[in-house]
């Protein structure tokens, strides 16, 4: 069905994380695609590719948006952060990708991105999330292996982390207010492991 | 699922906007773009050129004086819903963007585009007409502000000129004594709703001297329904009642693979009955 006749080609230059690709796309290429056929991010993932899923979330000017729902040729301009630009500048992981591994966020992996770019700017405009903000955070993106159960624990763990206040070992246990005297050591441990990654600061 | 090709304009001046709009007779506007590409994705429009407007400048404003809320074309839902002064001068502007898809799809789609995409499953193009606003369009016979009741022609179809851009919606105020109810219900969180429900309610002296509701996915455009009367004694279950009969009797609810006509009608009467409840209690606060 596709068309083939001299589809004209745009230069286009996207800013993704930190870096200039200067790629050729026809107008009609996806920001998802372009992201992961000319810039070869393939961390990005497709899912349905109409906007339901959420595993093409990227950030946009640092906000998460379906990325297969842009075209590339209107994502000139912006800066655009994928998910292999979230972990810090030494290659550390970020307080959301720390909260998903704390937590087991994730089983097959395939929706992962788009929840760390969604819940790493998501904690960014609401530091201390409630329960309910944490469901709501998350609630556009689709998980078919978790139950969201761990997925959820870990975005009020990784707002935790961001927050620099909650050094506990593993993931959050509801409102057990005995938790950290239980772990102090742990504690300890955390706090040090914190400092040589630099995620501390 | 990909789009078919197209060609791409990038205007960086509303001129050059409406003159690509001109150029050819199957252009479409592209702003936030959350209901048109996944339309094209799934080839389910096909348009030959696209009017990129994301980099026209001085369209992205959210402001609200006495008058009531203004809201330019690049404003994105998310900008709107942030926006305290909004809340406060309209707030069923608010409460009903906090129901438009994601948070994730607000950050990109834009409150004007909702409107002008004319889809009477959306919360926007509703809220627009029960409150009685309006869209300011530019296009090659100059600029021309469109009242809601002339903007919805027929389902997914707005009365813009071919060559018009929306450039701004117009909220009014919520008056003072009056009050203001949302609510819908959908299959899954933030999917398009089954049936949505608003109402303004105006009280004097503790009578309901207006009440009006809109309705979303109920019929293939936006409705307004007058239940004034309904109301007009004292507002309890009996006037709710009679309020919930009166709206489905101007109402012809519609069969789709989310929900019957019999399913959409309990709960257009379910959730007429809750939101002039709320937007009473609400008047009655003010």
């Amino acid at each position: 069905m596709a068309e083939n006749t001299a589809e004209k080609i745009h230069d286009v230059r996207l800013e993704v994380n930190g870096v200039t690709h200067a790629v050729a796309v026809p107008a009609r290429r996806l920001l998802s695609d372009a992201l992961r056929q000319e810039c070869g991010l393939t961390g990005t993932h497709v899912g349905c590719e109409h906007g339901v899923c959420g595993a093409c979330t990227v950030l946009v000017d640092g906000r998460p948006v379906r990325s297969c729902l842009m075209f590339a040729v209107t994502a000139a301009g912006s800066e655009i952060t994928t998910v292999e630009g979230l972990a810090e500048p030494d290659g550390s992981l970020n307080p959301a990708q720390q909260a998903f591994r704390e937590c087991h966020g994730l089983q097959c992996g395939f929706c992962t991105p788009g929840f760390l770019t969604t819940v790493t700017a998501g904690i960014k405009e609401n530091p201390c999330p409630t329960h309910e903000e944490a469901r709501e955070m998350v609630a556009g993106n689709l998980c078919r292996c978790t139950g969201y159960q761990n997925i959820v624990k870990a975005v009020e763990r990784a707002a935790e982390i961001a927050r620099g206040d909650a050094p506990a070992a593993g993931p959050p246990d509801g409102d057990d207010g005995g938790l950290e005297a239980a772990t102090g050591d742990t504690e300890v441990a955390r706090k040090d492991d914190a400092s040589t990654t630099g995620l501390g600061a | 699922m990909k789009p078919t090709a197209f060609d791409y304009a990038r205007p960086e001046t509303l001129e050059e906007a409406v003159q690509a709009l001109g150029s050819h007779p199957d252009a479409k506007v592209l702003a936030g773009g959350q209901s048109l590409v996944p339309l094209m994705s799934m080839r389910l429009a096909a348009p030959a050129l696209i009017v990129d407007i994301n980099h026209l400048p001085g369209l992205d404003h959210v402001t609200a004086d006495a008058s009531g809320v203004r809201i330019g074309a690049l404003a994105r839902h998310a900008d709107v819903l942030a926006s305290a002064d909004v809340r406060r001068v309209q707030p069923l502007v608010s409460l009903a963007l906090a129901n438009v898809a994601h948070p994730t799809i607000r950050n990109r789609g834009t409150t004007v585009g909702s409107i002008v995409h004319a889809d009477a499953a959306a919360e926007m193009p509703m809220v627009l007409q029960l409150l009685g606003g309006s869209v300011d369009v530019v296009g090659s016979g100059g600029r021309r502000t469109i009242a809601a009741d002339e903007l919805y022609v027929a389902p997914l179809e707005s009365s813009l000129a071919h060559d018009e851009v929306a450039v701004e919606a117009f909220f009014p105020a919520l008056p003072a004594g009056s009050g203001v109810a949302f609510e819908e219900i959908s299959r899954r969180h933030g999917d398009y709703a089954m049936c949505g429900v608003a109402a303004v309610v105006a009280v004097e002296d503790g009578r309901v001297t207006s009440a009006r509701a809109g309705y979303l996915s109920v019929s293939d455009v936006p409705t307004v329904v007058d239940l004034t009367d309904a109301l007009a004694g004292s507002v309890d279950d009996a006037a709710l009642a009679r309020a919930a009969e009166a709206a489905l009797a101007q109402l012809e609810p519609e069969s789709d693979i989310h929900a019957t006509a019999a399913y959409r009608a309990h709960l257009a009467k379910v959730l007429t009955a809750r939101v002039l409840t709320a937007a009473h209690d609400h008047a009655r606060e003010e």
